[in-house]
């Protein structure tokens, strides 16, 4: 490890020596890299950032697989490093409410692999003598929580990232990065108050500061440091009797926003109840002027007084030590993004350049990992789409923006967050040229990329009437499981496939490929076989070496040297990234990004020819625009493209056009569907009842790194002959059985022990008939990735992955859902459509 | 024995202290504020020698509004009693503060808590001015010493000592006193959570002074930060060579052998 | 006259008092008026051969039957009335415990301002004016300041001033000096001297302070540090990162959820130097860094450093202050 002068040139430039940039050095080296320059502001072991005072405790159950995962090797790697004490941590509930969320999170634990269990009042007293049980009524134990020392994590990792590069690591603390030098949409060099350094490629591992840096750069890390109080009481004499860091578990008061753990013969006693504090990178004083630290100010103190009064009440006996007094209290600055997952991943407008921001302790060292191999091979081990900073591309990088969620996230962090749970603030953000009429139609807007999109419409209500013998017990009587969610759903459902329906817009990315390389180049990037010809639409999967899914997405062959690329919202970002990132250096071929100048209106359903055809010039019947072709088309005024094709399985068309006549397409529609009574529906519809029925696959649910093309049964298109992205694994996990197989179950009986009718909502932990999590040979849970009803074919469904000795039609297995087991029937192996199996209704 | 402690609200500064644009002050919109580290210690040997000698603390302070959040600081730390002399936020000289403090403590009490013992810290953190605390004693014509840093009080009398080089020089003095004390004369308690939740509804005195105007002045033109020093330390060797440099060390700059 | 007060040990001026002294040579010279000197003390007059080379051409020798050892309102009464006295303008008095005591006093009884830890003192308007510089905080800060009054009091910042001599001896000639004092003058006096007792002193009142952090390994090795702070009179204590590991009970934690500690000097051995460390060491006058690491931040926060292994440095260390002593 050489420190001192800075060299002229590193490969890679990590800028931040927190934990996360120490991560990702010691992975980076592991991967391969063996010339890293590792900088920052302030001094080693503690450079100033959030690392140097975090409470260090590692809760591992969280209702988000990719962040129980990502903690979870985080323990491992801590633990290995010596760093880690498994003090086990515990989460007690005040209300009944919680209690039904401490439910949940043994849910989420099985799901996830991860111990977890509830607890007794009296378990409770037992573990933890301290707290006030008279006002608690019970608790979830995490087996697998403890403690770390992220500084001395550091230093292992440094030590073994310059081992493993042969002393190919230089350090340089108290180096200020000035500017990065970005030419030809590349990377250059960083700047620093020490010289310059050209590098290959450089990663902003800069905690608070990232946003700084990366504007150096011209590009955006949307975070804000937002306030966590932490106050630090002892010494307490109850601690004299035991050694070392820890010997009680850490206790969450969840209700409060708090938590309270020892450390040595002090209780640290954290909150994140107290107003929402944000603050300025740019107020954010320097290493020399903060007292403490940059990242320690005082303590706001009226935002901490019920934080006090609530720390008193559950932990009364330890912070009423007579010889026990606050002996450290600080508002902690942490990273807070908009959706309170971090920002990973390659900033796509200036390639070589990465960010690893907003990462926390719990999870850092995997994040290191996950991100090194994302950098040195394309993929990593655990998933990291929830954490893609491309799902930022284009929206929500704005201050305000930032701020607002952050703001409204900042209850979220201990609150009890539904899944469907919408964000309230800087709405609506992007909006479709429908949305004047929806909002008119009294639609209920739900958000996705920034996009408004109406996820029913209470205009529909009247449906409800007509299907009430329909919708005969698949109306849901419980609150937890209706929330944010309505039977219009349903009613909208059927009548689209009874009559017809429109809708939109989806929010998709749509990226067209031009340039005189394209055709191979599209070839290269996914598995279906795309030299088709020209209004040929391909639905395939997009993989990672690994052979794990990237995407899935459609591609419609525009031209001789022009396609189309359609992908989900949420996606689009990440895709463009990949897309953009995969054109080879000397090919001739040119992304255009059509996102925000093409809306999409599906319309389909039993009439939707009668209702196209009517308005269109062209000719719109079957022979003359056949199933999964595109054509332009003119509808009424307006021009647009095309295709024939339908994620809820129906005869249809999804119409594009451009933004600005958008509304007067919606306007023909309507009006031409008047007579067949067409409706607007919902992306309720679209996304969920829809494509349940027929066995649709969802990005992030059912797809992902982690799962294959085979195992997903998504492999209609073998294996092509051209060479692309993943082919070889494809081609191996075509051959190999499957460790898991995408199924669709559905529930046989919703019936609870109290005699209310539930509805899994996803997520749930799938269960042998001795109650035991299914887990495959590979080690991965059989968890529900999609849970919706089924309408048209009267059922709640959900997928999941099941191992071969499970994944049988007519299987019994059971779902645990809210502490309770759902008996559950495999329906279909792979992904045969439940409902129309034939296709028919498409291909007609 | 009733015991009064004088602090006074200053910044909490870093390493490096950022002046503001005109130079007249220190830029704190970053910074928390505390009492000046001596005067923490007077608060914490009031406590102290009320809890063995029984009796009450008061604390008092000089300054703006905000400067009640360190007396509640001192309430927090269990003083029984706080008193704000409010001023504007001006910076007051030692002259001025003195007689306010003085006014202040004649008309304080009521006959029957008569401070027994005054106590200040030796110069406060931000002016080091080294006079407030003899200066009220003049005031008040009472007896007083500086720079303590160990106490004790029996009969009435108080066993005082200052650390001189090799050793201590003890004063033996009568109550009622004031005492300058210096960091180490214990170690001040950190406020218990309850306490401190308690403070922040306690009554906090409130006076106005009168800024005294004395002949001759002192005012201050403006600040200046000089560059801090932030060389790294000064190397003496490696490994054991470097030992005859510490015994020199230890010997000639520390003074501890 | 400007008066400077100049301590002594058995005739020997203290350097800070020469400091002193130097800045009132300068005064003298810019007002064009005498330089005189006040000593207190039996060996005060002893003083007569040692200031002539500061330019000191009247000393004022103070006694008095009632006045035997150090007193400070009486020494503070006996300068108010050589003020009086004498005309002179301004005192000056080393910036130390005693001469800061001594001169408050004297500008309470005068109603005289009084600027501290000055490191820069001007004339201006001949003598009406002083502009100045003055330490604040500790030296991080220098107020620039005006000082103006028939009576001017001034103190020197400890080792600010170069003592200097003055470019003519003089020939300084001693009177005694009897100042008139009561009962209240004397109701504080050193009544004696103690040496200090330094065992089993809490942390936080250490003079001397080891401290042992991750480097030294694990619990028998803080033998070690024992053994070195008994000789020096100190205390033991450890970084956070120690005390977790459980090799020293929690008591002994120094830092910001542990003891603040302020001795004159702090050895920390194989301590790296986290933010949570460092404020809790902050108070100590020296830091002695001994570390393997020369990047770690306690290296760069020390005002000593060696670099080395505290298993080697250490044992030695303290078998040298052994022969030493």
């Amino acid at each position: 490890m050489s420190d001192g002068e800075l060299p002229s040139r590193a490969e890679t430039v990590i800028i931040g020596a927190g934990i996360v940039g120490n991560s990702l050095a010691y992975h980076l080296a592991k991967q391969g890299r063996d010339d890293i320059l590792l900088t920052d502001k302030g001094p080693l072991p503690d450079p100033g950032g959030s690392t140097g005072h975090a409470s260090n405790f590692l809760m591992p159950v969280e209702h988000s697989k990719e962040m129980t995962h990502l903690t979870r090797r985080s323990i491992e790697q801590y633990d290995d490093m010596d760093t880690f004490t498994n003090s086990g941590g515990i989460e007690v509930a005040r209300t009944d409410e919680r209690m039904d969320e401490l439910e949940r999170r043994v849910q989420s634990a099985k799901s996830w692999g991860e111990a977890g269990r509830l607890l007794t009042v009296e378990e409770i007293e037992e573990m933890v003598p301290y707290v006030n049980t008279d006002i608690i009524k019970g608790g979830f134990y995490s087996e697998g929580a403890g403690t770390c020392d992220p500084l001395r994590a550091g230093e292992v990792m440094r030590a073994r990232a310059d081992d493993a590069m042969d002393g190919g690591l230089t350090l340089s603390p108290n180096t200020e990065v000035l500017d990065l030098h970005v030419e030809n949409g590349a990377i250059q060099a960083v700047e620093t108050d020490r010289g310059t350094v050209e590098a290959g490629e450089v990663v902003i591992a800069a905690g608070l500061w990232s946003p700084k840096i990366a504007e150096m750069a011209g590009v955006e890390i949307p975070l804000t440091p937002a306030v966590h109080q932490m106050v630090s009481v002892g010494p307490i004499s109850f601690f004299e009797d035991y050694e070392g860091e820890i010997s009680f578990p850490v206790v969450r008061d969840m209700d409060t926003q708090m938590y309270e753990r020892q450390h040595g013969n002090d209780l640290e006693v954290g909150s994140y109840q107290h107003r929402p504090i944000l603050w300025d990178v740019e107020d954010i004083p320097s290493i020399d002027e903060a007292p403490l630290s940059p990242t320690q100010p005082p303590l706001t103190d009226d935002a901490f007084e019920q934080s006090m009064a609530d720390a008193l009440e559950i932990v009364p006996e330890l912070l009423d030590d007579p010889e026990a007094g606050i002996r450290h209290e600080i508002d902690g600055l942490l990273s807070v993004t908009p959706d309170g997952m971090p920002l990973l991943g390659p900033l796509q407008d200036v390639e070589g350049l990465w960010s690893c921001a907003a990462v926390w302790i719990k999870e850092a060292p995997a994040i290191g990992e996950a991100v090194a191999q994302w950098m040195t091979r394309g993929w990593s081990d655990i998933d990291l789409h929830g954490s893609d900073i491309n799902r930022f591309y284009e929206y929500g990088t704005s201050r305000e923006f930032v701020k607002n969620r952050a703001h409204e996230g900042f209850q979220k962090i201990y609150g009890i967050v539904h899944p469907a749970e919408q964000w309230q603030s800087s709405r609506p953000l992007r909006t479709s040229p429908f949305y004047d009429r929806q909002d008119a139609l009294d639609a209920r807007f739900f958000e996705a990329a920034g996009w408004e999109r109406p996820q029913w419409f209470e205009s529909n209500e009247d449906l409800l009437e007509r299907y009430a013998d329909e919708l005969e017990g698949l109306k849901r009587p419980n609150e937890w499981d209706s929330r944010w969610w309505s039977p219009i759903i349903l009613a909208e459902h059927l009548h689209m496939r009874d009559n017809v329906a429109m809708v939109g817009d989806m929010g998709f990315g749509k990226f067209d490929f031009v340039g005189s390389d394209v055709v191979d180049y599209m070839e290269r990037m996914v598995v279906g076989r795309t030299d088709v010809d020209v209004g040929k639409t391909v639905y395939t999967p997009v993989l990672a070496e690994n052979g794990g899914f990237v995407s899935d997405l459609t591609i419609a062959r525009l031209g001789d040297e022009q396609y189309r690329v359609i992908t989900g919202g949420a996606a689009a970002g990440g895709d463009r990234a990949w897309f953009s990132g995969h054109i080879g250096a000397d090919e001739d071929v040119t992304l255009i990004d059509r996102s925000e100048s093409l809306c999409t209106l599906g319309v389909w359903g039993s009439d939707a020819r009668a209702v196209v055809d009517s308005v269109a010039e062209e000719d719109m019947s079957h022979e003359a625009f056949p199933p999964y072709t595109a054509q332009e088309v003119t509808i009424g005024e307006v021009d647009c493209w095309a295709m024939r094709l339908s994620y809820v399985g129906e005869r249809g068309w999804e119409i594009y056009t451009s933004m600005g006549q958008g509304q007067r397409l919606w306007d023909i529609i309507a009006e031409a569907g008047e007579e067949h009574d067409i409706r607007p529906v919902g992306m309720g519809v679209y996304g969920t009842t829809g494509r349940m029925e027929k066995g649709y696959r969802l990005y992030g649910h059912e797809l992902e790194l982690e799962y294959t093309p085979a195992e997903a049964g998504l492999t209609f298109h073998g294996v092509k002959d051209a060479d692309f992205v993943g082919k070889e694994a494809y081609a191996e996990a075509l051959e190999e059985d499957n460790a898991a197989t995408l199924c669709t179950l559905s529930v046989d009986d919703h019936t609870s022990s109290d005699g209310e009718r539930r509805f899994m909502l996803g997520n749930e932990p799938v269960l042998n008939k001795d109650g035991d999590v299914i887990v495959d040979e590979e080690g991965r849970e059989s968890y529900v990735t999609s849970a919706g009803t089924g309408p048209s074919v009267g059922k709640h469904l959900l997928m999941a992955y099941l191992p071969p000795e499970y994944a049988d039609e007519g299987q019994g297995l059971h779902v645990e859902y809210m502490g309770e087991q759902y008996p559950v029937t495999v329906e279909v192996v792979g992904s045969e459509p439940l409902f129309d199996p034939e296709n028919e209704r498409i291909r007609s | 024995m009733n015991v009064l402690a004088c602090i006074k609200r200053v910044p909490n500064t870093g390493a490096k202290i950022v002046l503001t644009d005109d130079n007249q002050r220190i830029d704190t919109s970053n910074l928390g504020f505390t009492m000046s580290p001596h005067e923490e210690c007077a608060v914490e040997e009031a406590i102290q020698q009320v809890e063995s000698h029984g009796g009450q603390t008061h604390v008092l302070t000089l300054g703006p509004e905000e400067a009640t959040e360190q007396l509640r600081t001192a309430l927090a730390m269990r003083v029984d009693e706080a008193t704000l002399l409010e001023t504007d936020g001006e910076e007051w000289g030692p002259r001025a503060t003195a007689s306010a403090i003085a006014t202040a403590i004649r008309d304080l009490p009521d006959e029957d808590t008569e401070f027994d013992l005054l106590l200040f810290g030796n110069e406060s953190a931000d002016m080091a001015n080294y006079q407030v605390g003899v200066r009220v004693a003049a005031e008040l014509d009472l007896p007083c010493v500086t720079g303590i840093k160990s106490l004790e009080v029996e009969d009435g009398v108080a066993t005082a000592k200052r650390e001189i080089s090799g050793g201590e020089e003890v004063y033996e003095i009568d109550l009622p006193a004031v005492v300058a004390v210096k960091e180490g004369i214990n170690e001040p308690r950190y406020a218990s959570m309850r306490a401190k939740m308690q403070a922040r509804r306690q009554e906090v005195a409130n006076l106005e002074p009168d800024r005294a105007v004395a002949p001759g002045t002192f005012e201050k033109i403006r600040l200046e930060a000089p560059e801090a020093d932030d060389s790294d330390a000064e190397v003496l060797g490696e490994g054991a060579d470097a030992v005859p440099e510490i015994v020199e060390l230890l010997e000639s700059e520390v003074e501890v052998l | 006259m400007i008066l400077g007060l100049v301590e002594h040990e058995s005739g020997v001026p203290e350097e800070t008092s020469l400091e002193a002294l130097t800045m009132a040579r300068e005064l003298a010279a810019g007002e064009e008026t005498e330089l005189g000197a006040v000593v207190f003390g039996e060996e005060g007059g002893a003083l007569e051969g040692e200031l002539g080379p500061y330019g000191v051409e009247e000393i004022y020798h103070v006694t008095h039957d009632r006045l035997d050892g150090y007193a400070p309102a009486a020494w503070g009464e006996s300068i108010t009335q050589l003020v009086s006295e004498l005309g002179v303008s301004t005192v000056a008095a080393p910036g130390t415990d005693r001469g800061h005591e001594v001169l408050a006093h004297a500008g309470a009884a005068l109603d005289a301002p009084m600027a501290t830890d000055c490191i820069a003192v001007d004339v201006v308007d001949e003598g009406e004016t002083y502009e100045l510089r003055r330490h604040r905080w500790g030296g991080s800060l220098v107020e620039h300041a005006r000082l103006e009054g028939e009576t001017k009091l001034v103190t020197a910042a400890e080792h600010e001033y170069p003592i200097e001599e003055a470019a003519s001896t003089t020939e300084p000639t001693v009177s005694e000096f009897t100042p008139s004092l009561d009962d209240a003058h004397l109701r504080v006096r050193v009544e004696r001297v103690e040496t200090a007792d330094e065992e089993g002193i809490p942390l936080g009142e250490a003079r001397v302070v080891v401290g042992g952090g991750r480097g030294v390994g694990g619990p028998e090795d803080y033998d070690k540090l024992e053994e070195l702070a008994d000789l020096l009179g100190g205390t033991v204590g450890a970084s956070r990162a120690a005390i977790n590991e459980g090799w020293r009970p929690h008591d002994d934690q120094i830092g910001l959820t542990g003891a603040q500690i302020s001795p004159d000097i702090y050895i920390a051995c194989g301590i790296s130097g986290a933010v949570q460390h460092m404020v809790g060491c902050k108070g100590a006058d020296t830091i002695l860094a001994i570390n393997t690491d020369s990047e770690a931040a306690i290296v760069q926060k020390a005002d000593y450093a060696v670099i080395g292994d505290l298993h080697e440095v250490v044992p030695e260390l303290t078998e040298a202050i052994r022969e030493t002593t």
